[in-house]
């Protein structure tokens, strides 16, 4: 990196403001999405959005758009081995079922602070 | 004849105090090696009384209960306090950054508040000894880390500290060798150490955070019943077991990386010859630091884990011995027409070779779905890590050792009683862990306290190779301890390496080198160069 | 050995000059951004995970979150956002008066959503929506609510301490700049402090619709 690039890092005020401004009509947007029911995408909409939202504040506010590369590919990468620490684990959970329908779900669906109406922190309380 | 310059980093500036807060990476790697020398020591005591422990069914010196507390504290010190650290925190501080030509790491400060990280989260370990010392296995598995009475939550905060101190570590690191590598010194001029320990500073950085947030989940699952591990809770103990080896897979890969490392830099050193294949292995570094993100579903293939999920890890599993495979070819290769100089550092390396091979194919055998359902858990288990942690990582550390010890303290230990040393290490560790693989393949199911009569010979081979072991480590003690204040001098280069931790005096200034270097040729050019070690150097003179 | 004559006082010994001290610590700062982000990321997996398991009861459950609330929040935190970086495009132009009254600014937002959150948390202890084994509500439908509770307030929790370390930080570096330690040249702990805020936000950008609008 020479003094050069280093200059470039002062962007102007109004990419602070228009970032923000986009960011808080984004929240507001997200808001008013969630009312209306769009079934599974209610989800991918609001996962959506806020993505986008991350993303302004990361390329703009954190200046990743100006930098040097090198901490771009930081950043995506942590989000990379969040994505593989993610899928790799729902492959076990969403597949238990494959072949054996009792492990269908997780072990205990329905905790025993729901069963037998005793006070809740009894019944766990004794194994700590 | 070989001088010790009057004023280097272990003579100026004088004082405890100027040790306490010292922010010169040599001092600071010196403390680590003090330090993890002195748990490798505690957890060995372990060791060798679980193998005492185990020499006959029944009992024999310790309680069922105190056995499991045994062996957990012989595992969890061994890897959060010993091998984890080992490499990068003692041998990385003390020669990465001479290697790259710069005066320290990119952050000495962090680099200090890593050591007394390291030293706070100790004292937590300790203190879990006394009060009630945890009898989960240093896995930690729900439920039972929830249930027992036992110092989980004092273990599992040290555990939980010393992490914060291994990621300082490798974020140090990273920046280090990213920003401070000497003139002249590109990615591919790197020495291979170096590649090694940036690959490991990647897997530090990205997996310990994991570990954090696991053992705070667990100490909460503990104080609050939160009830995300906890079956009871509705919660999914088999969850636990993808979090811990989300981390603690990858995390054998900071403990072997390292190693492989030093080995990929000792052969070619010691035969004097130029490395085969430096781009594969400085590539296949980074290809296991990636690779070991995605394999860790292999430890659980009998936890209940989806039977899918039980294919892809086995599959994923089977990438990881290409770039190991590709490694130990290229080593291999490197012999081949070399100057091969029989000395102590070669010794280690050889074992290693030897011993990794066994390790890492034994692994390959484990990340078969269908093997493992047989071999999980038993004694098979149990001496492949061994032959991969201790016959590769600490074997490596011990060849890195005595390969920069001269360079750390301008010394040179016995080489004759270092080499016997070698050869009762290699012995000892073969003796210990090779009925464990006969044990295991027979059903010897690990983390047993009583056994049946049938696997009493071989118990016994092993716990007399463990102590054959102990005793080799205390000759090594003596002779190393020796060194520091009789040994010979042993000059500034008394191997005749090329990288640049070798043109510095030894030990080194404590600003590292008198005016920048800079770096000309490759790390290990010796197609091009005619270097003589000193240590020949002083055989001819005499 | 001969120490350059025109070395500023910021510069540390071991760096050759200002350009790769800052590109250093920039860097060290994004290295552990990651490393919040995966830590972070062990609490995201549970939450996908118990989600799939029981989307019914994440639905009913995050209807008992104030969405009011956890709004005003988010613009709490993005208008801090932006406030910080401004302090940092301030100092960029030396102009340390208004550096000052940002960062403090950034402060009080950051103060405004802690008490906002002390409000949520003590409505939601106060019916009994606690995590676990202390969930004693019996309002909402479905498997295991008390796991959604668990998941909020973990992520919320470990959240909140994040807002307070950043306080923390950017008190530290406040009182840095009143002392008039930066300046044009030399900004980059209020830089590195304003990345460690930032990523704060985004954090709290993906709770608040994950928590409070889809459940």
């Amino acid at each position: 990196m020479s003094k050069k690039d280093h200059q470039e890092h002062v962007i102007p005020l109004m990419v602070y403001l228009a970032v923000g401004a986009a960011l808080l009509v984004l929240t507001v947007i997200t808001v008013a999405v969630s009312y209306v029911n769009l079934g599974p995408f209610n989800l991918v909409v609001a996962i959506g959005i806020a993505t986008f939202k991350a993303m302004l504040v990361a390329l703009f506010f954190m200046h990743l758009l100006y930098d040097n590369k090198l901490f771009m590919a930081v950043f995506l990468s942590g989000l990379m081995f969040l994505g593989v620490f993610i899928i790799l684990t729902m492959f076990d959970t969403m597949k238990r079922d494959m072949i054996y329908d009792e492990v269908a779900k997780p072990i205990n669906p329905k905790a025993v602070i729901y069963q037998e109406s005793a006070p809740p922190t009894d019944q766990t309380g004794g194994q700590q | 004849m070989n001088i010790i310059p009057e004023k280097n980093y272990l003579t100026y500036p004088k004082g405890l105090k100027s040790w306490l807060f010292t922010l010169d990476h040599k001092r600071i790697g010196l403390m680590y090696l003090f330090a993890i020398m002195f748990f490798f020591l505690v957890g060995g005591i372990f060791a060798l009384m679980i193998r005492l422990e185990l020499f006959s069914p029944g009992k024999d010196i310790v309680s069922a209960d105190t056995y499991n507390q045994l062996f957990t504290l012989h595992g969890a010190i061994m890897i959060f306090l010993f091998i984890i650290p080992s490499i990068p925190a003692s041998l990385g501080n003390l020669i990465l950054p001479l290697m790259l030509g710069a005066k320290d790491v990119a952050f000495p400060r962090l680099n200090l508040a890593s050591w007394y990280i390291y030293v706070f989260g100790a004292m937590f370990a300790v203190y879990s000894m006394i009060a009630g010392a945890a009898d989960t296995g240093w896995t930690f598995y729900t439920p039972y880390s929830i249930e027992t009475n036992t110092a989980v939550i004092s273990l599992t905060t040290g555990a939980f500290i010393l992490g914060f101190s291994s990621i300082f570590t490798g974020l140090n690191f990273l920046v280090t060798i990213h920003k401070l590598r000497a003139p002249g010194m590109t990615w591919f001029k790197m020495p291979l150490f170096v590649w090694g320990l940036y690959a490991t500073s990647i897997i530090q950085v990205v997996a310990t955070p994991v570990l954090g947030i696991t053992l705070l989940l667990l100490i909460l699952e503990r104080v609050a019943g939160i009830g995300i591990f906890n079956p009871a809770l509705g919660g999914d103990p088999v969850l636990f077991q993808h979090f811990f080896w989300f981390y603690s897979h990858p995390a054998v890969y900071i403990m072997i990386l390292p190693g492989m490392a030093i080995i990929s830099e000792l052969i070619s050193v010691h035969s004097h010859k130029k490395i085969f294949g430096y781009k594969v292995i400085a590539y296949s570094s980074l290809a296991i630091a990636f690779i070991s993100f995605l394999v860790w579903g292999h430890h659980m293939f009998v936890s209940g884990q989806s039977e899918l999920a039980g294919m892809i890890f086995s599959f994923l599993t089977f990438f990881v011995g290409v770039p190991s495979g590709i490694k130990v070819f290229n080593w291999v290769a490197t012999l081949y027409k070399g100057a091969v100089r029989f000395t102590t550092p070669m010794l280690y390396t050889f074992a290693f070779l030897i011993l990794f091979s066994i390790g890492g194919l034994t692994g390959i055998f484990l990340g078969a779905l269908s093997v493992d359902v047989h071999l999980h858990d038993t004694y098979f288990v149990v001496a492949h890590f061994h032959y991969t942690m201790m016959g590769g990582t600490v074997i490596a550390f011990f060849a890195g050792l005595h390969h920069w010890w001269p360079k750390i303290w301008g010394r040179m230990y016995n080489e004759r009683i270092a080499k016997i040393t070698a050869v009762l290490v290699f012995i000892g560790f073969n003796l210990t862990f090779i009925p464990q693989f006969i044990m295991g393949a027979h059903g010897m199911p690990r983390r047993y306290y009583d056994y049946l009569p049938q696997f009493q010979g071989m118990h016994e081979l092993s716990t007399y190779g463990a102590y054959l072991l102990g005793f080799a480590f205390t000759i090594m003690a003596v002779y190393l301890i020796h060194s520091i204040f009789k040994g010979k001098p042993a000059g500034n280069n008394p191997w005749g390496g090329l990288t640049l931790e070798w043109q510095t005096t030894s030990p080194p200034d404590p600003h590292n080198f008198h005016e920048v270097p800079v770096w000309t040729h490759g790390p290990y050019d010796y197609d091009k160069i005619k270097v003589t070690p000193d240590l020949e150097k002083e055989l001819e003179t005499a | 050995m001969d120490v350059a004559t025109d070395r500023p006082a910021y510069l540390a010994e071991h760096f050759t000059d200002a350009e790769q001290q800052k590109e250093s610590a920039k860097l060290g700062m994004w290295v552990f951004l990651l490393t919040e982000i995966l830590l972070f990321g062990g609490l995201f997996c549970a939450y996908a995970i118990y989600r799939a398991w029981y989307p019914d009861m994440f639905y009913n459950a995050h209807k008992h979150l104030d969405v009011v609330l956890g709004a005003v929040n988010t613009v709490v935190l993005i208008l801090s956002s932006v406030t910080v970086a401004l302090a940092i495009h301030a100092i960029q132009h030396n102009k340390r008066k208004q550096s000052i009254i940002f960062l403090t600014v950034t402060l009080l937002f950051a103060a405004t959503f802690l008490v906002i959150k002390y409000f949520e948390y003590s409505h939601k202890i106060h019916l009994g929506m606690l995590p676990g084994k202390f969930y004693t509500y019996t309002g909402i439908e479905g498997t295991n609510p008390h796991i959604f509770f668990t998941i909020y307030f973990t992520m919320t929790g470990l959240h909140g301490l994040h807002v307070l370390a950043g306080m923390i930080v950017i008190g530290w570096v406040l009182i840095r700049t009143i002392k008039g330690h930066f300046n044009s040249e030399y900004y980059t702990p209020v830089e590195n402090a304003g990345l460690y805020w930032h990523l704060v936000d985004m954090i709290w950008i993906y709770l608040f619709p994950l928590l409070y609008l889809v459940g």
